[in-house]
């Protein structure tokens, strides 16, 4: 096998079919899009060359610095609840539950299956105002509070997002993150509990450095999964009220496909590339950096 | 020997490969049947072109003309079904030009299909050639005299065209439908000023009846009101003038008409959560009883006249013009006027197939409408009913009789701004966007 990866024809070789699929699906329709930030029109009306216009009317556009703005703080907020939920669920899983957890962890997994659009819809109901009252308006008002709009005031809008996709994902995270947990050396654990560690102590000194590299993943997945939310708002609240709740994504959507702004379009997508690109890496050196500590 | 029988065997299997994957292929690409033409020699010597079906799309929320058509097939068009049967299909009202859009831009416009919301698209798509050109095969097929020329001409108007590109399938006034019982109930007249129908809306919320049912995901029959404001307030030049670049809607006089559509939702008078409320619950509201009034097109009389959708009776309804603003350049008398969302025909996927369709429902969709749901149209009438709705003879004296008519708040903007006003819409009637506001963000997108 040696032998073979030393001669460089056979490497090429055989490196090429993959090379090639992936420039042709991935690299040239990048290569292409980036072309677009520096053209206006669209596929009817014919493009034309305008420079640098699209970057310059990104950074002027309120509604686009708005759909960063929300996109920003709902990867950041989804992020740190969903990995959060979920190693809160993988410590029970393996402390609490052990034995039971199948049971348990297929149930809370559920939801990872159900389709995005049937779980909008259950939330929807969950919370709709009108023309029924939902569940929680209904309990709402048997405690004496008011009818409230909930997917129709801004604010509360993005909390039952938030909601929605942590409830979704949790188990998801639970699981991914019990993968990481089970593989910590049980004669470690046993040890230290000789030593006269608790659970705490546990999870402080041992469980949480030795999952680093796990939670590590299962931030990046986070990360860049929330900051490309689409089809869970578009679902739920399709960006509204307004633009209240409009990422990126869906920002570019609009541009291009409504508006008939391709090129505008490309270069909103542009940006959350580059976003995506730039929060991956800050995660992977910050979490390297104490990796290596501990 | 030995070796020749295996590249035999290779060569045999790499062609039965190549035979499966072209087979592959071809089952793949095979799904767009509709689009399929081909051409045959005709009678004459000349070159025929045929379709295997006759495509229709659609909103979902409008299943009339879907339903006009299968009448049609089963009916006046059985011969032009013949080989190319009718398959519609439907998309969501809030995806419809973008999902447009993505057709157009790959040449793959369904034979025919509710044309986009917004007018400007379709300028751009009759620049492109990929709309059939209506004026010129009506003319080929002999049947130039199927429109009403009011429709035709309010058709150009609307796309700027001197051709006609589209076929009004609807022809519309749009006012404020009432329910007499509940108006009864409060003690309320008719309103013919503004001022009059903000009083009326407080007396029926004190007697415990919604005023007004509309919908917020839709946006469109709020932000109606806000242009018909307008309109009346500044005469019905006054969007034309935003589209000129003359004004602005940042201005206090236009501004003022967003306000006072955004007082109506700070009251609470369409309810406790007008942005949930999508095209069929506001219908449904207005036809259960749930609300007093509704703003709506004529198109709706199809759902009026259906006894079971109409849960409140069909005498039951009224109507009124949108009322005058005090001191106001607009007349009560100018209608908001439209064809409604007119149909238009893919160049793409014409054929003389699609032709013999086309001739067909020039000659009878009115009819068939008109008989079947108490549908008015912008097609000449052949065969009226015997009998029909009050309701329906006074929309065809509205139309007959009103003396000018006025397009709506988004008709002259751009894709943008349009979508930018229609999703701001629920907003401005659940109270939670200011009148200034609306405007500014919608202004923002039609600079």
């Amino acid at each position: 096998m040696d032998t073979v990866f030393r001669n460089r024809t056979a490497t090429v070789v055989m490196l090429l079919p993959a090379l090639a699929i992936y420039t042709v699906v991935m690299v040239i329709p990048i290569l292409w899009s980036v072309t677009y930030t520096f053209q206006a029109g669209n596929a009817i009306s014919g493009f034309e060359f305008v420079g640098f216009d699209n970057w310059i009317k990104f950074f002027g556009d309120p509604t686009a610095i708005d759909a960063l703005w929300f996109t920003v703080r709902y990867a950041l907020v989804t992020t740190v609840l969903q990995v959060a939920v979920g190693y809160g669920l993988a410590l029970v899983y393996i402390f609490f539950l052990q034995n039971k957890s199948p049971l348990v962890r297929t149930t809370i997994f559920f939801p990872v299956i159900l389709p995005t659009v049937a779980v909008a819809l259950m939330f929807s109901r969950i919370f709709e105002a009108a023309p029924t009252e939902g569940p929680v308006n209904t309990i709402l008002q048997w405690l004496g509070g008011d009818l409230t709009d909930f997917l129709g005031t801004p604010s509360y809008a993005f909390w039952v997002i938030i909601l929605m996709d942590v409830w979704r994902s949790m188990g998801f995270y639970g699981v991914l993150l019990y993968a990481g947990l089970v593989e910590i050396p049980q004669d470690m654990m046993e040890s230290a509990r000789i030593d006269g560690a608790g659970t705490w102590k546990l999870i402080r000194r041992i469980v949480l450095p030795m999952s680093l590299p796990v939670l590590l993943s299962a931030v990046i997945f986070s990360i860049n999964g929330t900051l490309k939310v689409f089809d869970s708002i578009v679902a739920l609240t399709n960006g509204g009220p307004g633009s209240a709740t409009t990422p990126l994504t869906l920002y570019m959507f609009r541009t291009s496909f409504a508006y008939g702004q391709y090129g505008y379009g490309s270069t909103v997508a542009f940006v959350l590339t580059i976003l995506c690109l730039l929060v991956t890496i800050f995660i992977f050196r910050s979490m390297r950096r104490d990796v290596t500590e501990s | 020997m030995k070796n020749h029988i295996g590249r035999g065997r290779r060569s045999l299997a790499a062609v039965a490969f190549i035979g499966a994957s072209a087979l592959a292929l071809a089952a793949c690409s095979g799904s767009s049947d509709s689009e399929d033409s081909s051409t045959a020699a005709g009678d004459g010597g000349e070159s025929m072109t045929s379709s295997d079906e006759f495509t229709y799309t659609g909103q979902t929320s409008n299943t009339l003309i879907a339903a006009t058509l299968e009448s049609l097939e089963a009916g006046a068009c059985a011969a032009a079904a013949d080989g190319t049967p009718l398959v519609t299909d439907s998309i969501a009202a809030e995806q419809w030009d973008q999902q447009l859009q993505v057709l157009a831009a790959n040449d793959a416009l369904p034979a025919m299909q509710m044309a986009p919301g917004t007018p400007s698209l379709m300028t751009e798509w009759i620049e492109a050639g990929l709309v059939v050109n209506l004026s010129e095969v009506l003319a080929d097929l002999g049947v130039e005299g199927a429109v009403l020329p009011a429709a035709e001409a309010t058709l150009k108007q609307l796309y700027q065209s001197d051709d006609l590109y589209a076929l009004p399938t609807e022809y519309n006034i749009e006012g404020f439908w009432y329910n007499k019982a509940l108006f009864e109930d409060a003690g309320v007249d008719v309103p013919e000023t503004w001022g009059d129908f903000v009083v009326v809306a407080e007396t029926l919320q004190a007697a415990d009846i919604q005023p007004l049912s509309a919908s917020g995901t839709e946006g469109w029959p709020v932000t109606r009101l806000v242009g018909n404001y307008i309109f009346r307030s500044l005469g019905a030049d006054a969007m034309q003038k935003v589209a000129d670049g003359e004004a602005s809607l940042t201005d206090p006089e236009y501004v003022e008409g967003a306000e006072a559509v955004a007082a109506l939702g700070e009251s609470g008078f369409f309810g406790p959560a007008p942005g949930s409320i999508d095209y069929d619950t506001a219908m449904n509201q207005f036809l259960t009883g749930g609300a007093a009034m509704f703003y709506m097109g004529s198109w709706a009389l199809g759902n009026f006249n259906d006894e079971s959708q109409n849960q409140i009776g069909i005498d039951n309804i009224g109507y009124f013009p949108f009322p005058e603003v005090e001191g106001g350049a607009g007349s009560i008398d100018e209608t908001p006027a439209n064809a409604g969302v007119p149909v238009m025909f893919g160049a793409g996927a014409y054929t003389d197939d699609i032709g013999e369709w086309v001739a067909c429902i020039a000659q009878n969709y009115g009819d068939v409408a008109l008989n079947e749901a108490g549908q008015v149209t912008g097609f000449e009438i052949t065969d009226a009913p015997a009998e029909q709705s009050e309701l329906t003879t006074m929309v065809q004296d509205q139309i007959a009789n009103a003396t000018g008519s006025v397009l709506w708040f988004e008709a002259a903007f751009s894709p943008a701004a349009t979508t930018v006003s229609q999703t701001n819409g629920g907003a401005l009637a659940g109270g939670n966007l200011s009148g200034q506001e609306f405007m500014e963000l919608v202004q923002a997108q039609n600079g």
